[in-house]
């Protein structure tokens, strides 16, 4: 055969009108088999039948801004029972004219965060403005200087508990984690020892056992007469059970160093300490990014459980609101209320993370 | 003798290296110094406890395990009252939340890849369905998703006197979920032989099934006789026992209801907040599994004419299997910790008998030291037996 | 081993000799139009270089034989059998076609034996021994039967890419497609594979082969087809396309590929 094929004449002929376009994208991902032809009409059904009762609840039946009295005559969501009781809510016990302290320090904080989302923007400077800026935001809530009236740490709750927790309890996690991850790998049996054990034990147990530690036996490790607040000793309970977990992130870190920068670092003359801070942890710490902010992630769900040693945060103030007589009944509300709050937080700190993971990864 | 300074002298024997110098020294004398900091400190922790336990008059060791505990427990599978000792007491907290967890485990992992697969699912309503699934139910933290659900079961359900009655025989109410069951019947264990015997039948089945195919190449239908068998025997064996109806009815007794089986609310609530929150990590679990396996594989496999079924089974599940087993072991243990939360909406768990203990006998270190043991023991099983499978997985290469 | 099924004797349009038709099929990705009038018969014994830029549909010309790809419109019939949403048909097309991927996908977690009698225990229900005995002597024919027992994270990208082919043979297909077999290898093991894929040649079997060995296609083909944006711009025998391009494009091709 030696044909050559003749050039045909250039019409286009169009795509089937069922692929393309509206239908074409229905076709293909609601009805593209018999199966799921099936599910997606089952779908639609079950939506047909319960999302106008619960636009009902929540949206047109609903009170927004009455009383508790108001409430209980309605039938609809009661979403007052926020706006009512918003201050107890966000600030626990904070002396009432002097709340404008924490949304400060809040506010200070969610700046800070947000500023540090630009990798451009990670330079010593940034730091420096972390350092400063904790320092502000524990002057604000402690008080005592610069003429702020002091308020005692038992008084502090709401969401700048949360976040003090949880922002100061990965904050010294971090560099207690990466010392138990290098002395895991370190070749010295004892300390190699010490550290795995200390891993193993702390991760191996729910992080209720040692709150329930830093409650009821810290206090008998300190000599009489000196105490630390409940605060303190959750927060420390806090950054033990994290630094574990930081420990084995780090390690899949420095597992996933090679031989050679280890050599080559060596070669040069480095001594240990040197290698480890200029070589191998910047690389190191970079390559598990991700996986540290999904443990940021969790250790700021974590906070919630402090509600079980009695300390006052977002999750137990509100359900000191919901055992208020007038308010009680309308936990539904309430609870939707916080978990909205922690799902914007937890939602925006997992994008950030896979936006990361990202860029990172067409970086390298 | 000359001086070479390459370490050694004229002949040839290593010059005596500075104590401090020698590397192997150096590491003796950090860990020495290690050791020695953590001692004194240990040691000084422990005589201020010590101090402090007699001056608080607090009682040390294991002794109170034989004391009468004189507390109720809600929930217990073994017979148990106030007048048993602790030590039965702990154990009544051990099987709960072994009861819980174990209950948990299977549901977690059914509903979880169920939704990991559904977010993989062709059909776009299914999988962004479940993708909103995943995020919300992730960031969530698991104890405000237990008050939740507990909240709902004490607002929402009615008394017993008006209790919800979806199906004959079930009531729904704030005092839990009550049904009727089969009433205790003699044929009942024999049943349960003949489910044993079923399983025994269907592994020499599976074995007899696969020497026929490959010495003939016939396949056999082995599931579907399997399940006819686990499924028949017992039914058989009910039939020929005189086929006994007899229920168990629940009957509103006063203020509750008496027979039947009781789920209670506490029970529910935890199991409904600890499944539904794991299920959504061991969704991601199965999704990044499944996605694991490249999409080459599969037109491999089905461009030899391999139906999606055995392609799914001798291809797909072997690889995302080698990839999902770890994070999901990960996330059943994670699923056993969380049940310690039981203590906040009052199913007596391990934790919560504990702690009501440590209340009663003023034993904190005691009380503690057992419940991080109990968490330990199920960590290390765990952790030895996810080593024992990735070892037993892991895939061949140079 | 194989049932012989009677090829369908009522479309007067397939010619007795074709093993392969492609009567005006058509393929869109969306509004893309990737494949545009494709006709192509290909005979018994018959060999078939594709060639061409990257995009211009060629892969996906070949997947659309073994229906990794659907075509919208136009007609495929392979054997006899015409190629449609059928999934009988579909299985009975794939167990005759044969299919040699760019990367390979050898089953990582199978040893190369279970790697070749996976499809003839499971899709053709062939005893085990018997699976086993077909599987090392294709094994053989490619050359590396002491890899028998190995694993295939444990092979070279040559080696891989034979025992991909002797997978393929032991379903003792009628037809067989290789997309790219030797583009995902290191130059020296180029040649390995091109030498069992002409042995391959020699013995009969009828190939469709898209690749830019040129070598290959000389020595071998008895066409050479260039495609570019979805259209077969240009058939030939290999001797008057390399030597004599009719059209531009073509001609621009050569010229790049062949410096």
């Amino acid at each position: 055969m030696t044909e050559a094929i003749v050039e045909q004449t250039e019409e286009t002929i169009k795509p089937p009108a069922t692929s393309v376009g509206v239908i074409g994208w229905i076709k293909a991902n609601l009805f593209n088999s018999w199966f799921n032809a099936v599910l997606t009409i089952v779908i639609l059904y079950f939506f047909w039948k319960i999302v106008p009762s619960f636009i009902r609840w929540a949206f047109i039946d609903s009170l927004w801004m009455s009383t508790g009295a108001e409430c209980h005559e309605a039938g609809g969501a009661c979403w007052s029972i926020i706006p009512a009781n918003i201050r107890f809510i966000l600030f626990g016990f904070f002396p009432y004219e002097l709340q404008w302290r924490p949304l400060l320090a809040m506010i200070m904080l969610v700046g800070l965060l947000y500023y540090s989302q630009n990798r451009k923007h990670w330079k010593k400077s940034l730091a420096y403005a972390w350092f400063i800026g904790l320092f502000i935001m524990g002057l604000l809530m402690k008080g005592g200087l610069f003429g702020l009236a002091p308020v005692e740490s038992s008084q502090w709750g709401g969401l700048p508990l949360t976040l003090l927790l949880s922002v100061f309890g990965l904050t010294a996690a971090y560099p207690l984690g990466v010392l138990f991850a290098l002395g895991r790998q370190s070749r010295m049996p004892a300390i190699k020892t010490v550290c795995v054990v200390y891993i193993e034990l702390i991760r191996g147990v729910p992080l209720i056992t040692l709150l329930f530690m830093s409650s009821v036996v810290f206090p008998l490790f300190l000599p009489e007469g000196i105490t630390i607040n409940k605060i303190l000793r959750a927060q420390v309970a806090i950054i033990l059970f994290t630094a574990a977990y930081i420990a084995e992130v780090v390690r899949g870190g420095l597992q996933g160093m090679s031989k050679g920068q280890y050599e080559a670092a060596e070669s040069i003359g480095l001594n240990y300490y040197q290698t480890m801070r200029l070589v191998i942890l910047p690389q190191a710490l970079k390559i598990v990014i991700p996986p540290t902010v999904s443990q940021l992630i969790s250790a700021f769900k974590d906070t919630s459980l402090v509600v079980i040693i009695a300390l006052y945060d977002l999750l137990k103030t509100t359900q000191s609101v919901l055992s208020d007589p007038k308010w009680m009944g309308f936990s539904t509300e309430a609870y939707i209320f916080i978990a909205l709050i922690y799902f914007v937080c937890c939602f925006f700190m997992s994008n950030y993370s896979r936006k990361l993971e990202q860029e990172l990864d067409t970086g390298l | 003798m000359q001086e070479i300074s390459d370490g050694t002298t004229a002949d040839n024997i290593p010059e005596k290296v500075p104590f401090f110098n020698d590397p192997a020294k150096r590491s003796i004398m950090f860990q020495l110094g290690v050791m020695l900091i953590l001692v004194l400190l240990g040691y000084y922790l422990i005589a201020n406890t010590m101090a402090n336990l007699e001056r608080q008059s607090i009682a040390t060791g294991l002794g109170f395990l034989e004391k009468e505990s004189s507390f109720e427990i809600g929930e217990s599978l073994i017979s148990y009252s106030a007048a048993d000792t602790y030590a039965r007491a702990l154990l009544v907290g051990v099987i709960n939340t072994l009861i819980v967890s174990f209950i948990g485990i299977i549901l977690t992992v059914i509903l979880g890849t169920v939704i990991g697969v559904a977010r993989l699912s062709a059909n776009w309503l299914v999988s962004r369905m479940a993708a909103v699934y995943i995020e919300v139910f992730q960031n969530i933290p698991v104890l405000l998703q237990l008050f939740f659900w507990y909240a709902i079961f004490y607002e929402f359900l009615p008394s017993p006197r008006q209790a919800l009655g979806p199906v004959t025989g079930v009531f729904l109410s704030n005092r839990g979920l009550v049904f009727a069951v089969p009433a205790s019947h003699p044929a009942h264990k024999y049943m349960a032989v003949a489910f044993l015997g079923g399983c025994v039948l269907v592994y020499l089945l599976r074995r007899w099934a696969r020497k026929r195919q490959e010495s003939t190449g016939k396949p056999f239908p082995v599931f579907r006789v399997s399940v006819g068998i686990i499924i028949g025997l017992p039914l058989i064996t009910w039939w020929l026992a005189g086929a006994p109806t007899a229920m168990d009815v629940p009957v509103l007794a006063g203020f509750n209801f008496k027979g039947g089986v009781n789920i209670s609310p506490e029970f529910s609530a935890l199991l409904l907040g600890l499944v539904l929150y794991t299920a959504a990590f061991v969704a991601e679990a199965v999704r990044a599994g499944i996605q694991s396996v490249s999409k080459g594989q599969t037109e491999a496999a089905m461009s030899m004419g391999l139906k999606s079924g055995k392609v799914l089974n001798l291809v797909i599940l072997p690889q995302a299997l080698r990839v999902i087993i770890p994070p999901l072991t990960n996330q059943m243990l994670s699923l056993t910790k969380n049940s310690s939360l039981a203590v906040a909406i009052g199913y007596p768990d391990f934790v919560s008998v504990a702690g009501t203990t440590i209340n009663q006998t003023g034993q904190a270190m005691e009380g503690i030291a057992m419940m991080m043991v109990v968490y330990l023991f199920f960590s290390l099983t765990t952790s030895a037996f996810m080593n024992w499978y990735n070892k037993k997985t892991a895939l061949v290469e140079r | 081993m194989m049932s012989n099924k009677q090829p369908e004797k009522n479309e007067k349009e397939s010619s007795n000799d074709a093993i392969i038709e492609i009567i005006e099929m058509h393929k869109w990705f969306g509004e893309f139009h990737v494949l545009n009038n494709i006709n192509l018969k290909v005979r018994k014994q018959e060999r078939i270089v594709i060639c061409g830029p990257s995009g211009s549909g060629k892969s996906t010309l070949i997947r659309c034989v073994n229906r990794l790809e659907e075509h919208q419109r136009g007609r495929i019939i392979v054997d006899g059998t015409e190629l449609t949403n059928d999934v009988k048909n579909i299985e009975k097309i794939r167990a005759e076609v044969g299919m040699v991927f760019q990367q390979f996908n050898l089953f990582p977690h199978l040893n190369i034996i279970e790697n070749l009698t996976l499809g003839p225990i499971w899709a053709r229900k062939v005893p085990k021994k018997e699976a086993e005995e077909t599987a090392m002597y294709y094994l053989e024919k490619v050359h590396i039967p002491e890899q028998a027992l190995k694993y295939p994270g444990q092979l070279s990208g040559g080696q891989q890419q034979r025992v991909a082919i002797a997978r393929s043979l032991c379903m003792n297909p009628k037809v067989m497609l290789f997309d790219e077999p030797t583009s995902a290898l290191d130059p020296e093991m180029v040649k390995e594979v091109l030498d069992v894929m002409m042995s391959l040649a020699r013995e009969g079997m009828t190939m469709i082969v898209v690749s830019h060995e040129m070598g290959f296609a000389k020595s071998v083909a008895h066409r050479v087809l260039f495609m570019d944006f979805g259209r077969v711009v240009e058939e030939n025998t290999p001797k008057e396309f390399f030597e004599n391009p009719q059209h531009e494009r073509t001609k621009l091709f050569l010229s790049q590929i062949l410096h």
